[in-house]
């Protein structure tokens, strides 16, 4: 065996400039997908968190008949009472905070535009605000007993040319079918550096939200964060909330985990394709490598090598070649991952809807991918040296000690 | 004893719908230590004959043994099998391994065969010193002479002790000091190992060293005489 590998090093070193560069294009393939790989679950992991801080919180506890896509404010599809039930769950210790929300439908018409947004009501004193609070551009955040301010996101502000302490007329579907109209002052302008989301969401007091949708003492859901996600279950198990439902992270994400799914499907294919463009390089040099060597494999044949050894020596080969090209691909692919993570890509706003997409995408590799590609490298270049080693191993002694045919 | 015989055997080659018959017909056997020559023109059947009888090759009719056993109808890796440890091979040219040094061409048969490091060690070097290239050993072939790299073929042919070492025009290559140089090394093996040579050639000068000499013509034995 170490003989074996000890030829095929010196084998592949008659040619050190073929075999450098077939090494390298294997590495620039792994270095790519790495990148690729990384790119992807940077994404969809920014994504889910986004969608999780921002969105859908860990758990939400709603009516049973509340309809999200309806943002619906028919009493009978919130919750009464929300304050009490909210303070409840927040007494669980794997819950880090629980609040109540109030979502409605509106338009924001400044001047001569218009711009249809979702209307949020929060209590502006929870912790589960810090993304908007943290985030805050310009002016201050809504206080729980202003009565007339509204806190709007930066390219919404941009859109209409709003500053902080411009007024606006806020129209609000209200919970009996009527839209109500309002005057507001802007106290703020937030950026969570997600345009899908922070064109289209503005928040105000709880109290005011309640009071304008004439959803008075009611909420659409309660938002809770938990200290740790996987204790999602734990948490319901524990809940009592009477007759409202419980909807997870995971549920609430159902389109992202899906569309994860169907990247991750995707992502193979395009991994399978790039593996099998470097594959083709290996194969080339490995066959001029038989087609330069047809003589000394008639010699080895001669001296009584079997088929299946002068394979051997190929994928032996093949192997070194793997082994090189990973090394430059795990090197080059590392540091462009590590780029990648520590400065992400500027992407701007892509106008995706259904997806909360950042500005920047950060790459984020796992161990998993790594090491799944790592090994799809290897046994594609191996199966790769398949062809010239059977073209090696078949070939008549007498002929191959002439030279070939 | 007989370390070969051939029994009538033929062998066509088939170049597009061209047929040629290299060998017609030829029947022989060698005994154990025999150090014999084939001769004869170009093209009379020397390389096809030392091809079937080292088992390189198959008969189209006809039948090969080696050590008594029929080899004439083995597939590529039996083939393999039975040339590993019992035969040898020197050829024209000089068919050394370019990446491997003359120590490591002498132990490639040895690995093949399974021996222990230490027993390839003695080997190669014992062998190394009969053909007179102790000092040469990790010398890859482009830095050895055309008579040494024969020598270094030599001494390869004979480490797993074959029974049967077939040399091919094993002194074409090479001028008259090497070529001396080549046979009389070939013909001391000869007669201290008792191993048996049978070595194809058209040079007057190396023919006199056969001390069985087998002419070929046209494909078939013309004449077979014994040195006195």
């Amino acid at each position: 065996m170490i003989h074996l590998y000890k030829m095929a090093l010196r084998d592949l070193g008659r040619n050190r400039r073929r075999s450098f560069f077939s090494a390298l294009a294997l590495g620039l393939g792994l270095a790519l997908l790495l990148l690729m790989a990384a790119v992807i679950a940077g994404e969809m992991r920014g994504a889910l968190e986004s969608s999780i801080r921002l969105q859908s919180g860990h758990l939400q506890v709603r009516a049973p008949s509340y309809d999200e896509d309806k943002t619906s404010l028919a009493w009978e599809d919130l919750i009464e009472h929300p304050d009490q039930l909210a303070a409840q769950i927040a007494s669980l210790s794997q819950v880090k905070v629980a609040t109540p929300r109030l979502f409605a439908s509106g338009i924001v018409a400044a001047g001569n535009e218009s711009v249809g947004v979702r209307i949020v009501g929060i209590d502006p004193s929870s912790e589960a605000n810090a993304p908007f609070r943290d985030g805050m551009v310009t002016g201050e955040f809504p206080t729980a007993d202003d009565r007339e301010g509204i806190l709007i996101g930066q390219p919404l502000a941009e859109k209409l040319s709003l500053e902080s302490g411009d007024r606006i007329n806020l129209l609000v579907n209200t919970s009996n079918g009527d839209v109500d109209q309002q005057p507001f002052v802007i106290r703020g302008i937030y950026s969570t550096h997600t345009p899908g989301y922070d064109q289209s969401v503005v928040f105000m007091p709880l109290a005011k939200a309640q009071a304008i949708a004439q959803a008075e003492n009611h909420a659409s859901t309660i938002f809770v964060l938990l200290k740790d996600r996987d204790q999602a279950g734990a948490v319901i198990a524990a809940l009592q909330t009477g007759p409202y439902q419980i909807k997870t992270w995971e549920q609430m994400n159902q389109v992202l985990v899906q569309t994860e799914q169907m990247a991750g499907a995707y992502m193979f294919l395009i991994y399978l394709i790039v593996l099998a463009i470097t594959a083709t390089v290996i194969i080339n040099t490995l066959i001029m490598a038989v087609f330069e060597r047809t003589r000394e494999i008639g010699i080895l044949s001669a001296i009584g090598m079997r088929g299946g050894r002068i394979m051997a020596m190929f994928f032996a080969e093949s192997s070194l070649l793997a082994v090189g090209g990973i090394a430059m691909g795990l090197v080059l692919g590392g540091l462009l991952v590590a780029y990648a993570t520590q400065y992400g890509f500027f992407i701007g706003n892509l106008g995706v809807t259904g997806i909360l997409l950042g500005e920047r995408i950060y790459a984020y590799l796992t161990l998993k991918d790594t090491i799944s590609l790592t090994v799809m490298a290897f046994v594609v270049t191996l199966l790769a040296a398949l062809y010239p080693a059977l073209l090696a191993a078949r070939m008549e002694p007498v002929e191959a000690l002439h030279g070939g045919k | 004893m007989e370390v070969t015989r051939v029994e009538n055997v033929t062998r066509t080659y088939k170049v597009g719908k061209v047929e040629t018959q290299a060998l017609r017909g030829v029947s022989f056997s060698i005994e154990s230590g025999e150090f014999t020559g084939l001769v004869g023109p170009s093209g009379s059947g020397k390389t096809t004959l030392l091809q079937l009888i080292g088992c390189l090759d198959q008969p189209t009719s006809g039948r090969v043994y080696v050590n008594g056993r029929d080899v004439s109808r083995l597939n590529r890796n039996q083939r393999a099998d039975v040339r590993r440890g019992t035969i040898g091979f020197i050829f024209q040219f000089f068919a050394l391994i370019p990446t491997l040094t003359a120590y490591e061409n002498v132990e490639m048969p040895l690995l093949l065969i399974g021996q222990s490091a230490s027993e390839r060690r003695k080997r190669v070097m014992d062998l190394l010193g009969s053909v007179d290239l102790t000092d040469r050993a990790h010398h890859r072939p482009d830095q050895l002479s055309g008579g040494e790299q024969q020598r270094v073929a030599v001494a390869r042919a004979l480490a797993p002790k074959p029974s049967l070492v077939l040399a091919d025009e094993p002194t074409a290559n090479l001028d008259t000091p090497n070529g001396k140089q080549v046979m009389e090394t070939m013909m001391r093996l000869n007669q201290e190992t008792g191993v048996t040579f049978v070595f194809a050639t058209h040079d007057p000068r190396v023919i006199q060293y056969a001390r069985r000499v087998i002419t070929l013509r046209d494909g078939l034995v013309v004449a077979t005489s014994m040195d006195s």
